[in-house]
């Protein structure tokens, strides 16, 4: 009895809490539900019955470009949304009874996790609390003046800025050639000149690009980009260029350089060995390595020839260790479980791998890399089907 | 990832290994040398490789050259197992076709049997546990019952193949030959069996008694006008054999008589072990008796067969089996035993299961008690890099990597040394 006052208590307080939260902060929540509520909605009847507290566009978050007519949110109007959201979030602190200097965006989320305990499944339909800026989408300045003649001359094709762009790119192609002409005639050309290097990454993804020019392209303007600004990069001296085109291009870092082996460890005998873990399909297996030359390899303590009989799982066993020129250099203990034989092989071959990277120096380790040594098999079994023998077979036909 | 190796840095490589393993004589580096020379192009290509690393180019490998040097390192030229001392562990020796067909009418264990045939040669490598066994032969006293000799090993480590080369000595010392080349088959799998007229009690197998009769006779033809029967036999009520008959009458009897010859079998085991040891008729000195029993395990423990109403037979109910037990008490004198227990084909045994005591039971481990264990190892790194070399020298490693250090490497770690897996993994290769 004593328990359930308790309780009603509390929850009468706390709505107290959130009634007056609701109220002081209450421009900031009408903020959010300001947005087209296309998505869920999610009532706080118990609160007050006509605020609703709405989720923005998830597409807001993702900052993808928006259609590029009227504008929907003026500046001021932004302006104004982010002045309340500092505002809502001192409040939210004082709430919470923390310092409203440094109430982080965590803390805030996790308030209103708090304050708003939502059973929705879906997470985007949870109420939230973010930076204006993350909520609206970013958009274009005004395009036209004020008796709505706009400003570019490309306004009418729809897409100005990326036809704006591919003239732009093919003037310096032109411009380029011209160049190259000209050092021609005076027969300065040298042959030695190379186009830029762009080996080891890759040009602008579609979306990166589509950000990049706030406007929607199709695949097709795409591909005539990517034609043009090939062309434009391999010309000899595409170099004049160079500031223009890596603009368009992303370098890719060498994967390996993530992959840090685990510093090598000794034991009482002064032995050095490292460990490492390695799965596949339901298989996890366990493995330290012993740098003694004259070392034995057991699985699960029992040697490695009983307890992988076939030839198949002992190569799988094998390739790391020959891979690296490192056979019969080891002392292997290993543990594994679940899977089968050959799920077991190849989730030691992924831990055996991972733990010779503390031997190895750095360009074995992204030549390991390219090998698909360090790369886990995501592969796991397929469903079975109802209606079918199994994955994929089907039941034998039957006229009838 | 292509290397290109000068052909003297090849040869040389190559014989620098041989010479850390055995000094290395000068003709088997004229013969590795000719390789080196032959092969310019070398490609790091794992023998089983995936196409990850691209095979460019291919050095033609020629046949082998019909001359070949006839004392490689691997081999000794020492075919008479009573000379096999230390000093030719792990070489080769060759079996005169002569001695198998006589010594294993039955054929030899059957993985080695293919290979002697795909060899066209039968050579046999010198190995620890059959020298031990025969220096302790040479040493055995036979005037005290006979010593057990037993071999033991994990899968595929050359029990049966020692026991080979023991027996060879007892044959080449004229020793008397009883050998039951696989004892397994005596308890499964039997075609035909019939209740015993000796003893109801017991089954006779005709079949298995017919073809043993015949190889022992092959194995042992001249003894068996030699030594004659102690007693009169009884076969049937018309058949008999009359006391001092020479013992090949009784074989060719039971050679004749397929329902009988489990009981000659008996008879025979019993002359045998009656008169070994001592002098024959005509002044003749005592012939010696060498008792082998490969998969001796099979004795003891459980069979397949059934008796009426599908009751589970006992092995001691087979008439076979009885004698065969009976010989390897150690009631009679000057001779030896010399037995092999194997999981390879023996009915419920745990599949890892290699030591005495695990293969043949309590039972079996006490009736058979004072027996000497001879355990079989797998190669040592001498016996394989000599292994390496045969199969290489009858050109049974083809594989162009398989003639690098990477390669051998390789084998090494897929067969840890195991004698028949290394065969198995080299038959592709």
């Amino acid at each position: 009895m004593l328990q359930s006052v308790r309780h009603s208590d509390m929850a009468a307080s706390s709505r107290a809490v959130m009634k007056s939260f609701l109220r002081r902060c209450g421009q900031c929540w009408s903020l959010i539900s300001a947005l087209p509520a296309e998505n869920t909605v999610l009532r706080l009847n118990y609160v007050i019955p006509v605020r609703m507290v709405s989720v923005s566009k998830s597409t807001g978050f993702r900052q993808r470009n928006p259609p590029s007519g009227q504008q929907k949110f003026t500046l001021e109007f932004v302006k104004k949304q982010i002045e309340e959201f500092n505002l809502s979030k001192r409040h939210l602190a004082n709430i919470m009874g923390e310092d409203p200097e440094n109430f982080t965006q965590e803390d805030i989320d996790r308030s209103i996790v708090y304050l708003f305990p939502s059973a929705l499944f879906e997470k985007k339909a949870r109420p939230i609390m973010k930076h204006p800026d993350l909520i609206f989408p970013r958009q274009r300045a005004v395009q036209w003046d004020p008796d709505g003649r706009p400003f570019h001359y490309l306004f009418y094709t729809g897409k100005q800025s990326y036809y704006s762009l591919m003239h732009d790119t093919f003037a310096k192609v032109l411009e380029v050639e011209r160049y190259q002409d000209r050092l021609l005639l005076k027969g300065l050309f040298s042959q030695e000149v190379k186009p830029i290097s762009l080996a080891g990454g890759r040009w602008l993804s579609k979306d990166e690009f589509e950000e990049f020019l706030v406007e929607t392209i199709s695949d097709q303007d795409y591909t005539y980009f990517l034609q043009l600004i090939g062309r434009l990069s391999s010309l000899p001296y595409s170099s004049l260029e160079k500031e223009f085109i890596l603009s368009f291009h992303k370098q890719l870092d060498v994967q390996a350089s993530k992959q840090l082996g685990q510093p090598l460890e000794f034991d009482q005998d002064g032995v050095a060995f490292s460990s490492a873990q390695g799965r596949r399909k339901t298989a996890e297996a366990t493995v330290v390595l012993r740098d003694i030359s004259s070392g034995k390899i057991t699985i699960n303590s029992v040697d490695y020839l009983k307890y992988f009989p076939s030839l198949q799982d002992r190569l799988q066993l094998m390739f790391p260790l020959q891979f690296v020129g490192r056979l019969g250099r080891h002392a292997l203990e290993c543990t594994v479980t679940g899977g089968g034989h050959s799920a077991q092989a190849g989730a030691l071959r992924l831990a055996i791998a991972r733990a010779l990277l503390s031997y190895v120096s750095e360009s074995e380790k992204e030549s390991m890399r390219q090998a698909g040594l360090l790369t886990s098999d995501p592969r796991l079994k397929e469903r079975k089907k109802p209606g079918q023998a199994g994955a994929r077979r089907k039941f034998t036909w039957k006229k009838r | 990832m292509r290397i290109v190796w000068a052909p003297e840095k090849e040869a040389l490589a190559t014989h620098f290994v041989l010479n850390v393993i055995i000094n290395c004589t000068t003709i088997m580096a004229l013969h590795r040398l000719h390789f080196g020379l032959r092969q310019t192009v070398t490609q790091t290509r794992s023998l089983h490789g995936s196409g990850l690393i691209q095979q460019l180019g291919s050095a033609a490998v020629e046949p082998e050259p019909s001359v070949r040097p006839k004392h490689a390192i691997f081999r000794t030229a020492e075919g008479d197992p009573a000379q096999h001392s230390e000093q030719h562990l792990g070489q080769y020796y060759t079996l005169p076709p002569a001695t198998i067909r006589s010594l294993f009418p039955q054929g030899l264990p059957d993985r080695f049997q293919k290979q002697v045939k795909t060899f066209n040669e039968c050579s046999m490598m010198v190995r620890e546990p059959a020298l031990e066994i025969i220096s302790l032969l040479k040493r055995a006293d036979y005037s005290k019952p006979p010593i057990h000799y037993m071999l033991y090993g994990e899968k595929g480590t050359g029990k049966s193949l020692s026991l080979c080369h023991a027996l060879q000595y007892c044959f080449s010392q004229g020793w008397l030959i009883l050998c039951v080349p696989d004892a397994h088959l005596l308890v499964k799998n039997c075609r035909e069996i019939l209740p015993s007229a000796f003893n109801s009690s017991r089954y006779d197998q005709p079949m298995l008694a017919v073809q043993w009769l015949r190889n022992f006779r092959t194995t042992n033809e001249h003894f068996l006008s030699q030594i004659k029967t102690t007693r009169r036999y009884v076969w049937t009520k018309r058949e008999s054999t009359e006391e001092g008959r020479p013992l090949k009458e009784i074989v060719e009897h039971g050679l004749a008589r397929a329902k009988s010859s489990s009981d000659v079998v008996g008879a025979l085991l019993r002359e045998l072990r009656l008169q070994v040891g001592r002098p024959l008729e005509g002044g003749q000195e005592p012939f010696r008796l060498a008792v082998a029993v490969d998969g001796v395990n099979s004795l003891w423990g459980r069979t397949t067969l059934t008796k009426e109403r599908k009751i589970e037979m006992a092995p001691e109910e087979l008439t076979l089996v009885y004698n065969l037990r009976k010989m390897l008490k150690q009631d009679w004198s000057g001779g030896a035993i010399i037995t092999a227990v194997s999981q390879t084909g023996a009915l419920f045994k745990p599949n890892f299961a290699y030591l005495p005591h695990e293969l043949l039971g309590e039972e079996g481990f006490v009736s058979l008690e004072p027996f000497l264990p001879v355990p079989v190892p797998v190669y040592s790194d001498k016996e394989f890099e000599s292994c390496y070399q045969y199969y290489i020298d009858r050109n049974w490693l083809q594989h162009e990597q398989s003639r690098t250090e990477d390669g051998k490497k390789e084998l090494i770690f897929l067969s840890d040394r195991n004698p028949s897996v290394l065969e198995r993994v080299c038959a592709s290769l």
